[in-house]
Order: structure tokens, then sequence, then C-alpha cells
């Protein structure tokens, strides 16, 4: 077990696949331009390549490449860059095992980065999550800790299915333990990061140290938060988030995307239809307001949501 | 491959292909008169096409891939996909060939080698580099055939793949079919090099490939100019760009009309729209199926009463596709929800 680095744990995922699976490709822009760099070093330049800015066809190669029975891994930096080519991510990847009536499987990992909150303005800072989850056919990771997203790459990539790997720019160097030998994080399994009896908090990538750290505030007012982090939206783990509001009777859920396009609105959703007559209070929701992210610091940090508001929210349902 | 001219025997096949084809399509024209809402949502027949889908495929080997459109009824046909199954999908059955998922726009036959076929102009072209990729990989000598129209030359889609698979030397050939229209416009309306009279081929030129025109509806120059391209990817000397002009016998596809309406086959754009009966009709008069079967019988190698008899043989074996898929029964309701994940 190392302490490693969130961004290095996604590299050693990737590793850990492409040394016990040579049907693993890993491609993308900007990517292995030199025989020294260490996946092209350990694997060929057959199956890692550096690619010209072409996400549709970056994408649609990797559609190809996995129906004819390769597992390829799409490096696209940025959520956003998804939008270039959003017909292949959300029109061709996830539908040909359906319309094939299961002929064919999509395996295809494509890894991007968001929610870039550091001075990155209006185009480099989506929670685009949400988006990915409406799409049947998709699997959609969000892991929030080093060692998760060293499993939950490795479990990517051994999914038969086309998954969207969306890794928090903010987490890129949170250090964490890791395991050094194969790890895999199942999907559709929740984590409880902390345990509580009062409140319910709902939070995903970036959003759970901050929801940890309000919970921490809030302890010392004696108010005990339970903090799950789903870790996969799709499949979602409605089971474990549904039990603890049966013990809570109360939930906050908070998410870095606008209200109207967060993951958070679906699951408030569930809990409502699921669990109205257990709530003791309305479901709330803390999310980023419905704009885009503006670049000045203080605006921007004014639009996301914080310790300070979770916590806040956190008193309001239990009032 | 030197383009060397097929054997008789090679010939015959190629025309029995190119029959089986046409008669299908007509068939499934046949079905929105015969029997109306049999046939749902949108239909694209490849009828004025059979001869440059007939050539293309004769080189296909085991191992080989094809991935094509939405217009996509000929070239599973060809690589011996059962007509029973095709129809039966075409209507919805749960014999169809993708289990009445997929409908008209999406047949696939993976044991064929036919292994995709997107309904979104130009998105099947990057699929069909990554199979080659995969094949690249393998290094088996298997060559892809990638069918799309002159429509999706415009698509970025198009441009991005053609580059990538010319920087890693793909084995892949690009086949256009060019029908001179996307859907109701004119290649000369939307396409700079058809504009300024040049051929769509010249778009080769801009990703160091070669760039081919031929007359699509001849199957033996398809044959040889395909046949070039594939032996050439099959040496790892990487893709090639064959233009394949084409002229679509009939409109792009039914109509598109709100429920209540019977779909039905306008006549072609260019009478409909541009008002050109005699360019229409010319086309007519090159049908290539006639025209090659004339080709066979006039060198001898196909006599007519055998012609004849192929066109009645090739008839029931279509009529036996339209009762099968009448016969068979809608699939079960939980099958809608079976395959959206491995």
């Amino acid at each position: 077990m190392a302490q490693i680095p969130y961004i290095a744990a996604i590299d050693a995922g990737i590793h850990q696949e492409m040394r016990r699976d040579a049907s693993v490709l890993y491609f993308g822009q900007n990517l292995a331009t030199t025989e020294n760099h260490a996946f092209v070093a350990a694997y060929g330049s057959d199956r890692v390549r550096v690619t010209p800015i072409s996400e549709t066809a970056e994408i649609g190669i990797a559609v190809g490449a996995a129906m004819a029975g390769f597992r390829p891994v799409v490096e696209l930096y940025m959520a956003e860059f998804m939008l270039v080519a959003m017909d292949q991510v959300i029109n061709e990847a996830p539908r040909f095992r359906y319309m094939s009536g299961g002929q064919v499987a999509v395996p295809l990992v494509l890894k991007a980065g968001y929610g870039f909150t550091a001075g990155w303005a209006g185009q480099h800072t989506g929670s685009l999550t949400a988006l990915f989850m409406g799409v049947p056919g998709l699997k959609v990771v969000v892991p929030s800790t080093a060692a998760d997203a060293k499993g939950l790459m490795a479990t990517a990539i051994r999914d038969d299915n086309p998954v969207v790997y969306l890794h928090h720019y903010m987490l890129t160097l949170e250090a964490g333990e890791v395991p050094d030998d194969e790890y895999l994080v199942p999907f559709g399994k929740a984590e409880i990061r902390r345990a509580g009896g009062d409140v319910t908090i709902v939070a995903t990538g970036w959003m759970v140290p901050r929801a940890l750290t309000a919970a921490e505030q809030l302890a010392k007012e004696g108010i005990q938060a339970e903090v799950i982090d789903p870790r996969t939206v799709v499949p979602l783990d409605l089971e474990t988030i549904l039990r603890s509001v049966d013990k809570t009777g109360r939930a906050v859920l908070v998410d870095q995307a606008p209200r109207h396009a967060s993951v958070s609105a679906l699951i408030a959703a569930d809990i409502a239809e699921h669990r109205f007559g257990m709530l003791k209070a309305p479901v709330v929701q803390v999310t980023a307001a419905d704009t885009t992210i503006p670049y000045s610091e203080p605006l921007e940090a004014h639009v996301i949501p914080d310790e300070a508001r979770i916590a806040a929210a956190v008193r309001r349902v239990l009032k | 491959m030197s383009p060397q001219l097929p054997d008789p025997q090679r010939q015959i096949w190629m025309f029995t292909q190119m029959l089986r084809i046409r008669t299908f399509e007509e068939r499934v024209k046949r079905t929105f008169t015969e029997h109306p809402g049999v046939i749902r949502g949108h239909t694209h027949l490849a009828d004025g096409a059979e001869a440059s889908i007939v050539g293309s495929l004769s080189h296909f080997r085991d191992g080989d891939a094809a991935l094509a459109t939405y217009r996509c009824h000929g070239y599973p046909l060809v690589l011996g996909s059962d007509p029973k199954a095709m129809m039966a999908e075409i209507y919805g059955r749960a014999a169809g060939l993708c289990k009445g998922l997929g409908g008209s726009m999406h047949l696939t036959d993976v044991t064929r080698g036919f292994l995709g076929t997107s309904g979104i102009v130009g998105a099947g072209i990057p699929h069909a580099a990554g199979v080659a990729w995969a094949a690249q990989i393998r290094k088996q000598g298997q060559v892809v055939l990638c069918f799309f129209g002159d429509g999706a030359s415009k698509q970025g889609a198009f441009h991005e793949t053609l580059n990538i698979a010319s920087l890693w030397k793909l084995p892949v050939i690009f086949v256009m079919e060019n029908n001179g229209y996307n859907v109701v416009t004119t290649s000369a309306q939307e396409d700079a090099n058809a504009a300024a009279g040049e051929p769509l081929s010249v778009k080769a030129k801009s990703y160091v490939m070669p760039g081919v025109t031929v007359d699509g509806t001849d199957p033996i120059a398809v044959y040889q100019a395909v046949g070039a391209a594939i032996e050439r990817a099959r040496s790892g000397q990487g893709p090639t760009l064959v233009e394949s002009k084409v002229y679509r016998l009939s409109a792009h596809g039914n109509i598109i009309a709100p429920p209540g309406v019977p779909l039905h086959y306008p006549e072609h754009e260019a009478i409909t729209v541009f008002g050109k009966r005699e360019e229409y009709e010319a086309a007519l008069r090159g049908d290539p199926v006639p025209r090659f079967r004339g080709v066979l019988v006039q060198s001898g190698v196909l006599p007519a009463t055998e012609a004849d008899n192929l066109s009645a043989q090739i008839a029931h074996e279509m009529q036996a596709a339209v009762t099968f898929a009448l016969n068979s029964p809608f699939p079960n309701l939980d099958s809608a929800l079976e395959y959206n994940y491995a």
C-alpha cells in the first residue's frame, strides 16, 4: 500500500490492465509522443498512440476497435472535449449492442477530467456527469479518492460496455493509500465515507471532501452526518442511499453541476418517490448555480457549493 | 492485386448477387403497398447501387469486415446473411437479424463480418478505421470495407478519419457511393469539388492516399478498382478512397409521415424536386442489373435461359423471405430491455 496522488493512481489502473490484457489500447492527443513515454515503452506503439485533435475520429475509432474485440481507453483530457464528438459518445458507442440485438459489445473507456474550477472559466469547468447518466448503454464513473481512481479504472477497462470515466481535476494531486497489487472497485457499490444517524449527505467527486469537512464542523455542533459517495452514478447504488435515508429521514444532496443538470436532481426524485413517507424534512440540494462558470476567483467560488453552504443546508433540514 | 477480370463463374455469381439485391429491395418497396403498416419508420433502398456493392464485396475474405450506413440491405445479402432474417428484421420480428431491435437502418450480421451500420451520416467512418486498427494489430492481412455516401464526405468524421487512417496506414478501403444527391440536395449544391466539376475522389489528395473514381454501375470496373485498393491495404500500404458513381433508382427513402399516413416511396427527387425526368430516365436506361445481364448473355458467359431461371429462383427466394417475415412473431416484450448492457 503506497501513498500516491489521484492522477498517478489512474495511470496505475491503466498499467494494471494493460499488463494483464494485450487487448487494452490507450490513445489520445499529446499522448505518447516519444518512445520514452511510459506506456509506449511498456506496451509498444501498436497499442499506445498519439492522435490528432479529432475527438470524433478518436472516439469513433475506439467504437470500431471495441467492436473488433479490443478494449480501448481514450484519453480525452477534458469532459468538454467529448462535446465535440457527442454523436459518438451518446448516439454511437452505447447503441450498437442494442441495435444489433446483442451481437456486438463495445467495451471502451472515455477518460476525461471535469470540474476544473481553478480559473478555467466558462468552457473547461463543467460537471457534465448527469448528461451521460441519461444515456442507456453508458456507464458513468466518478472516483473521489486515489484508491477508487485506480480500482474504478481497472473495472471500467474490464467492463464490456462503454464507460465514461470522469476524474475530478481539483483532486489531481490529492494523495491517498492505493493498493500496490491488482485492485478493482466494483461498479454500483456506494461507499459510506462517514457514518452518522442525523442526516444523509450524498456527494461525488470533489464535493466528497467538501461534504466531509462540513460533516466534521457539524459534528462539533452535535450533528452526525452520514456521507455517501456513490462512486459510480451508472449503475447507481440507490439502495445504500435509501437505507441511509431510512435511518436519518433527512437528505442533503451535493453536486457541482448546475441544479437542473445535476445527478442530485435525479437522486432527489428517487428519494421523493421511494421514501416520501420516511422524510422528516424536504430533500435539499446544494448545487452550483444555473450559470456558466465565471473566471474571476470570488465569483467562481460564489457559484460552487462549499463547506459552509453544505453545513447550512444540513442545519436547515434539521430545524 | 493486378485488377484481373473475375472468371466466368465469378461473373455469374456477381450477377446473381446483384439480382438478389434488386429483388430483395423490390420486395421491401412492395411491402409498403401490399402490407401497409408492416414496415415502420424510414427505409432506404440500394437499387441502382448493386454493381458497386457486389463489385466491392467480391474480394471479401473470411476475417475481413464491412461497415455501412442506414442504406444497408445490399451488403449482408452478398456476405451470406439469410434474407428471411433480414426481411424479418425490417418487419420488426423476433427472428430478425437483430431480433427486431434495429430495423431497416441497422442491419448487422457479425458472423458474416458485417459489423454495424450507423444511421448518422458519416458516423460509421471512424468505426471502420477502429476495426482496421484492430486488423493492423492482429497482422493477419485482414481489411475493412467502409461504405458511405457522397453526403458523408462533408462530415468532420470523414476528414478526421481519412487523416488518421492515412497517418497510421490502416487497412481500410473507403468506398464512397456517390449517387449525386444528399437526400434532396445535389452534390454541386453542397460540395466544393463537385461545384468545380472535380470528381469527389480528389478529397483523397488532402490525406495523401490514392483517390480513384469509378463507374459504380459497372461491376467489373468496381471489382478492379476496389480490388486494387484491397490489395494495397492487405500489403500494409494503407487506405484508398474509391468514389463509385451510382444512381439511386428510388427516392432517398420512403416518405416521412406522422402516424396514420400510409408510408410509400415517392418518385425520385430528380423528378419531384428538380423536374429533371430525363435525368432519371437516362439512369433507368443505364440500370446496372439488366445491363450486366446483357453483357453476360452477349459474351456467352450466361445463356439467356439460365439468366431467366436465375430470376425465377431469386423471385422465389425473396417471396419466401416475405412470407417467413410476415408469419414471424413479434419479439417478447422483455427483449426491449435486454441489450442495453453487455
